[in-house]
């Protein structure tokens, strides 16, 4: 197979610097908005600050990949003394909680380091420096990546089957097709 | 659809049980924002002059404001309106945090409480679902203990909750609400909110908030972005290291109180230690607020350090900000900074404000020096001045013996205890403790600021101007060259001329013209960042904040689709004044009411102050009873406020 270049996108977080703001969930969550800027919700946001104020925990966490199983067991970790939650540290969307999915449809979200802007909003918008923006270009393997829509796609056939996705998409596009003829 | 506000409020009956969403009407912004503005339009309309604190009928109103939630940097204010058992006036103290904007993503401006629960209570606001449920198992549990203990309960992390501990709970008149880093902590809210047997408010939402021209309100924001940033990066110089930054004062980042521990007054506003400020006491200072504090912290969507996560002992750990650092060091006369951190965690989860308490203790130990108060009231105290501070504390937030008095405040415990006990009441205005100041001639805009402001104390009056005049014509000059936030250039006149000594220097200079002006400014934008709820440590508080009059009618308009313009601004935010000032009025408050303590400052100039007042009152377009004149309720659209204040009396002939 061929090897192509690629570009590697990396947000460092210094954890340690957070003062706990969550104006990261902010932009985020309106970046993403349709229009642009035109609704601010953090629960849509795909960076979550997890906080215990109390235990000076303060940890921005990133959307990873869309998960359909939950893993096999669970993970906790205790550092500097400090016991985070409960798989705490990992970025999936994930069917053991409600965090990175869409509030109303439960649709699974996921950072896209804002795609098309010189650099993601969060680290931008986040002044005292926990975010710092880093790219490289390494050399891989060619290989197709599954798109936004398609990981989509795949939460709804795990969560209906895929028979009855399917059938959905046929009876949405006959009835797009004729409110189309309708209207011409 | 609405923009900025969520256009619903949520009406709590806590007799009946009753929950409403009410949507509001869009009108009420165009006339008065958000915020305090909206609010104070609703105690108008529904409480009248008859209602005492700890009746049924007195609203208890937590509000956000236009642009809590949005991408606006520090717009984390929660303003909560009540007449204070203290003052029987309309307060509004203001917490930051994180609750508004929550508030704001479950759907709602403001929850609206009304009458008494029967039993202790929490509520439970989680988007559509909002609950009334049982809080007996919280009862008399510390204030922030509270918070974690209904998240838990919840099983809602994200969950935030404003709670009171048990000052609040037994009412006493300097009870806090609690929220995390923040409280909501003057004159009574947590008094108001204990009688209504509310222990706490919890909210979690996850809808959206509306910008009406969101790349516009965007491009707007890198404005305020980089001038933050420039801020930052350049403190102003030859003002004290505390004012030289933006932010509400950073006493959890700064160690050097130089300037607070000898110009302010110790035990009950009564010593300065102009020497104080020692290099070993300096060194023990910082060496014990770097142990403390084990984090810096901020408020919702605040890129700023105000508050702290602090560890006074082994596994203890609790949040604070700000001035309430040392208060208790100066009112018990401790040098060591560690007791502060210690009684400020029991204050703290009892829910007891930290600029009144410390000088109601200070207070006691006074009387009990003059043997006004005696041994049979401090039984069982111990001797040492940081054990009586712990044991009197204890009493105050549990009402017990002396402290059923003492819980009261300074002005209404001395006149219960009587037997000379009024003459120590003498840092008190409209029956409210102020900051422990006593200095030398009369500052003719402070002594504007202390009489007249509806806020009944100082901190959110003040900030825009200078504290006092540059030395030199240099650093004068070097100040008014960078200065967009002035409302007009003819301010810049004013600090020019403005001298520490001679014709042009206090307290004959500014002239009592242009400190109308100048006092009027800070007034405005105060006003208008409590309808927005911007934090005024980013804006009204501050020298040359990032927010002022001439950026917010752009943003406000980006933000609402409201068309607004600086006129327009001004008119909301006066008329928002008006009506407080008018509520004010209905419930007794007249110029008598207006002065300063008499040892506030060591010169006085009767004559000149009476001039001031005059000037001031003319200014606002107010009688020289301190009541506004039908003609500027009038201008303001307040025609009806006009009628109110004629019919009973309180306004005669329109002007009188």
């Amino acid at each position: 197979m061929a090897t192509i270049k690629k570009k590697i996108k990396k947000i460092k977080i210094d954890a340690d610097k957070c003062n706990g703001c969550r104006g990261c969930e902010i932009i985020c969550s309106s970046f993403h908005a349709t229009p642009k800027y035109s609704e601010i919700n953090p629960a849509r946001s795909r960076v979550q600050v997890i906080s215990h104020r109390l235990k000076n925990i303060w940890l921005p966490v990133f959307a990873g990949e869309y998960t359909p199983a939950e893993c096999a067991g669970r993970d906790v970790y205790v550092i500097d003394g400090k016991e985070y939650d409960e798989c705490g540290f990992c970025r999936a969307a994930c069917p053991s909680r409600d965090m990175f999915k869409e509030p109303d449809s439960g649709l699974p979200l996921k950072c896209d380091m804002c795609e098309g802007e010189e650099r993601p909003k969060c680290v931008e918008w986040c002044l005292n420096d926990v975010l710092t923006y880093e790219e490289r270009e390494e050399e891989v393997e060619e290989g197709v990546e599954m798109e936004a829509v398609e990981a989509g796609v795949e939460s709804l056939i795990d969560k209906y089957g895929f028979d009855k996705i399917a059938d959905t998409v046929a009876r949405m596009s006959k009835k797009t097709l004729n409110v189309n003829k309708a209207n011409e | 659809m609405r923009y900025a506000e969520t256009g619903y409020n949520l009406e709590i009956d806590l007799a009946r049980g009753n929950i409403e969403r009410v949507q509001t009407d869009p009108k009420l912004m165009e006339l008065h924002l958000g915020g305090l503005g909206t609010s104070v339009k609703i105690h108008w309309d529904r409480v009248p002059p008859e209602v005492k604190p700890f009746d049924p009928e007195n609203l208890l109103i937590f509000s956000s404001g236009l642009f809590n939630g949005t991408p606006a940097f520090s717009a984390n204010r929660t303003v909560v309106t009540f007449v204070s058992p203290q003052t029987e006036l309309l307060a509004y103290p203001m917490m930051g945090g994180f609750w508004s904007a929550e508030l704001k993503y479950a759907g709602y401006d403001k929850v609206i409480f009304r009458n008494k629960s029967p039993e202790w209570v929490y509520i439970w606001i989680n988007n559509d679902k909002v609950e009334i449920r049982d809080a007996s198992h919280l009862k008399s549990k510390g204030a922030l203990e509270t918070q974690d203990l209904i998240r838990e309960e919840l099983n809602q992390p994200k969950a935030q909750v404003a709670a009171i501990g048990l000052a609040g709970e037994n009412r006493c008149f300097t009870a806090s609400i609690e929220q995390g880093r923040s409280s909501a902590s003057r004159l009574g809210g947590g008094a108001v909110m204990g009688d209504k047997k509310i222990k706490a408010v919890a909210v979690r939402g996850t809808k959206g908030i509306n910008l009406a021209r969101g790349e516009e309100f965007m491009e707007l924001m890198k404005g305020v972005t980089e001038y933050i940033n420039f801020r930052n990066a350049n403190p102003i110089p030859d003002v004290m290291t505390i004012l030289s930054g933006i932010g509400s004062p950073q006493e959890m980042v700064h160690t050097d109180e130089k300037w607070h521990t000898e110009n302010f007054m110790w035990g009950n506003a009564r010593t300065r230690r102009r020497d104080f400020w020692s290099k070993e006491n300096a060194d023990n200072w910082a060496r014990a607020q770097h142990t403390t504090i084990k984090r810096l912290i901020s408020c919702m969507n605040c890129p700023q350090h105000c508050g702290a996560l602090v560890s006074p002992g082994e596994g203890r750990y609790y949040m604070m900000k700000c001035f309430g650092k040392l208060t208790y060091c100066l009112a018990a006369y401790v040098d060591d900074l560690n007791f502060n951190f210690n009684i400020l965690h029991r204050a703290t989860e009892y829910g007891l404000d930290s600029f009144s308490t410390p000088q109601i203790l200070a207070f006691a130990v006074e009387l009990y020096e003059a043997g006004i108060l005696t041994d049979k009231d401090f039984e069982g105290c111990p001797t040492d001045k940081e054990g009586r501070f712990f044991w009197l504390l204890d009493r105050v937030a549990r009402r017990e013996g002396i402290g059923d008095i003492l819980a009261d405040g300074v002005y209404a415990a001395a006149r219960k205890i009587g037997n000379g006990a009024e003459a120590f009441d003498h840092n008190t205005i409209k029956k409210h403790e102020q900051l422990p100041l006593k200095l030398g001639t009369l500052d003719p805009l402070y002594f504007l600021m202390y009489s007249t402001n509806e806020k009944i104390s100082i901190t959110q009056i003040e900030g825009q101007w200078p504290q006092s005049a540059f030395p030199t014509r240099e650093q004068r000059e070097a100040f008014v060259k960078d200065w967009p936030q002035l409302p007009d250039e003819h301010f810049k006149q004013y600090l020019l001329d403005w001298e520490i000594k001679g014709d042009h220097a206090i307290p004959y200079y500014p002239t009592p013209q242009m400190c109308c002006e100048i006092v009027d400014w800070m007034e405005m934008l105060h006003n208008i960042d409590d309808a927005v709820c911007i934090c005024a440590g980013m804006s009204s508080f501050c020298l040359k904040p990032p927010y002022h009059i001439h950026n917010y009618p752009k943003l406000i308009s980006a933000a609402t689709g409201m068309d607004l313009d600086e006129a327009g601004l001004k008119k909301i935010a006066n008329r928002s004044r008006n009506l407080h000032r008018a509520f004010n009025n209905r419930k007794g408050m007249t110029r008598a009411d207006e002065k300063p303590p008499e040892d506030h400052w060591k010169r006085r100039f009767p004559e000149l102050e009476q001039e001031l007042l005059n000037t001031y009152y003319r200014y606002k377009g107010w009688n020289q009873d301190a009541v506004p004149t039908r003609e500027r309720l009038q201008e303001l659209d307040l025609g009806y406020v006009a009628d109110d204040l004629e019919k009973r009396g309180i306004l005669k002939n329109g002007h009188n």
